[in-house]
């Protein structure tokens, strides 16, 4: 089981210096790649097997105490998100492989090395027992992201990379000065330990460093209204890349809330959480309406999306909670899927503008299935995971008579529907504009990539499938969030 | 808590926040290295009240700094020391592109508002 969870962080990384010293080969550079992100997401897989059976394990880096050393912990509710990060980006790499003979392909020399370097911080994120090394995995993430996102250096990659780092370098010291105020309040970055001292602290502090981290953690997940510079960020980089990122960045922002404004119970918090969960779904939502570029809409759609997640989490009840982490479970795959069928499009299509594409359900009714299964999903239609994940949240916020963003959230699923009505109309339907066209993908590319995004698909279904059991998997890691007794317990046996 | 740190965290933090929001990039690199150095001297306060260097048989324990934000300070430097040159190769490569090193604005950002205020004829699609 140590061995479990150091592979999930070291695998990547050790992936990513291979397919540096490999760039001048690259079948060996792929398959480097390939390996440190496949055997990273299969060691997630058995730990979720195993965690659900045994329960939390921790490993203690170096072998120091809890007190001084870096711990890991991974606890039902990290062995449940783990899983589905990972697999996502090793599907969207495959992804990434099919697209590279077109022009939206990321340059591999880079990508294939700095999404590896990204997964190892998404792992380290989610599985990290102290907030200082949160603080570092957060790094790991952003700084390849910031490479990711601006490495090919156009115009509109620099002018968004430029306000996409200011702004998350500016969350990143809000986050240190934060660990600062934590550690002199009750001297330890331990998070098991954290959740036996705040609680214990005079109301103010508590309060202060609660409402602290969660501007620190909401700008990371794009709440409103700390969200302006996704919308803006996301569009300008290669399909492969903004798929990534909003299947995973923000999301790694709402588990960090999960997990300590729980832990730390900031239960008071709840009432203006809920207000901004509520803002957030339909200013997002309505950001998405007034857009005219597939990528562009789905980007407003993530924001959206993040309101949900954040109102289950300030409901602050264990069905609250569990329907937060059920959605996050069923959001990641199927916006990721979203963007690699917004990569499909921009490689039939020669664009993702709205205006300058259509009918193309006639031309390739593959892809057509392929947006309509995850889009009706996001919009929350039954039988897809979305129907379900978002009768847990709001089932959840009628229990606790929220009636304000309960309205909010059925008006954000009307209008998603409706955002996405949109697309299908003016892409699938309609007829296609006049004007230049690039020529499409080669033959094979274009299998891998709708080989690739057919087994995300499949992946969505999954989650609808097996949704009994991953909401009760889902519930029993909120019950362990809820009452931090068992999460104290493992990290200081 | 030593009065004088907390100043300088103050003033770094307010100069730094400042410059932060100017338009210019290089005037932002210089603004995040003092926010860098604000959240250094917030980390290294946090420990407490200044004492031997920490290093074992040096000094009784009890008189020695804590040795644990010293750690996480250096991690905290060396980061924030990469990231400023990642920007200063952003802000070059701006000027490359456009002769200056000014954040620019969001073209669809401006492409959308300018619908709002009244449909052009090349826009009707998107006020559809």
């Amino acid at each position: 089981m140590t061995g479990l969870i150091s592979l999930a962080i070291v695998a990547p990384l050790v992936a990513a210096a291979c397919s540096l010293a490999l760039r001048s080969h690259p079948l060996g550079r792929d398959i480097a790649v390939l390996a440190g992100l496949g055997s990273a997401a299969l060691a997630s897989h058995i730990m979720l097997v195993t965690v659900a059976r045994d329960g939390t394990h921790t490993v203690a880096v170096g072998g120091w105490a809890p007190e001084l050393g870096i711990i890991l912990v991974a606890d039902l509710f990290a062995a449940l998100i783990l899983p589905v990060a990972l697999t996502i980006i090793f599907v969207v790499e495959i992804f990434a492989i099919g697209q590279r003979r077109t022009v939206w392909a990321a340059n591999p020399e880079l990508s294939g090395p700095l999404l590896c370097v990204l997964t190892a911080g998404v792992s380290l994120a989610f599985l990290t027992g102290d907030l200082f090394t949160l603080f570092v995995a957060f790094e790991l993430i952003l700084v390849s992201s910031y490479v990711l996102l601006t490495h090919q250096g156009n115009r509109s990659q620099v002018r968004a990379g430029m306000t996409y780092v200011v702004m998350n370098l500016l969350a990143s010291t809000l986050f240190l000065f934060g660990v600062a105020f934590v550690y002199t309040a009750t001297g330890t970055v331990n998070m098991a330990l954290l959740a036996e001292r705040i609680p214990q602290l005079e109301t103010g502090v508590r309060l202060g460093i609660g409402a602290w981290f969660l501007v620190v953690f909401g700008t990371k997940a794009a709440v409103f209204p700390l969200f302006s510079w996704l919308p803006d960020s996301y569009p300008t980089a290669p399909t492969t890349i903004t798929a990534v990122f909003a299947g995973l960045l923000t999301k790694v922002g709402i588990y960090s809330m999960i997990r300590f404004h729980n832990l730390m119970g900031m239960e008071d918090l709840g009432p203006i959480m809920l207000l901004v969960a509520a803002l957030t779904m339909v200013v997002g939502v309505l950001g998405a309406l007034a857009q005219s570029d597939v990528k562009r809409i789905l980007s407003f759609h993530v924001i959206s999306q993040i309101g949900y997640m954040f109102m289950g989490l300030s409901l602050f009840t264990v069905a609250g909670t569990a329907g937060a982490i059920l959605f996050l479970i069923h959001h990641m795959p199927v916006k990721a899927v979203l963007f690699l069928v917004g990569g499909l499009i921009e490689n039939h299509e020669g664009s993702s503008s709205l205006d300058r594409s259509g009918g193309l359900a006639a031309r390739e009714p593959l892809v057509a299935v392929m947006f309509a299964i995850p889009a009706l999903s996001l919009a929350g239609i039954p039988p897809f995971s979305g129907f379900v994940a978002k009768l847990a949240v709001v089932s959840a916020a009628i229990d606790q008579r929220g009636t304000v963003v309960v309205v909010a959230a059925l008006v954000a699923g009307g209008l998603t529907l409706l955002s996405m009505a949109k697309i299908w109309n003016e892409v699938f339907w309609g007829r296609r504009a006049d004007g230049p066209r690039p020529s499409p993908a080669p033959r094979r590319g274009r299998r891998t990539m709708h080989a690739a995004t057919a087994l995300a698909v499949a992946g969505t279904l999954m989650v609808a499938l097996f949704a009994g059991t991953l909401l009760d998997l889902s519930t029993e890691a909120a019950e362990n969030l809820r009452s931090p007794a068992s999460y104290i317990a493992a990290v200081r046996p | 808590m030593n009065a004088a740190l907390l100043l300088a965290i103050g003033g770094l933090t307010a100069v730094g926040l400042y410059l932060l929001t100017s338009r210019s990039l290089s005037r932002i690199v210089i603004g995040y290295s003092l926010l860098g150095h604000a959240t250094v001297v917030a980390l290294i306060t946090a420990g407490g009240p200044a004492g031997w260097p920490p290093i074992a048989g040096g000094a009784a324990p009890e008189d020695m700094s804590n040795p644990l934000p010293q750690a996480l300070t250096l991690t905290a430097i060396v980061i924030s020391f990469g990231l400023t040159l990642f920007l200063l190769a952003l802000a070059r490569r701006q000027r490359t592109l456009s002769g200056d090193d000014l954040v620019e604005d969001d073209l669809e950002d401006r492409r959308i508002a300018a619908v709002e205020s009244g449909p052009t004829e090349t826009e009707d699609s998107v006020a559809t």
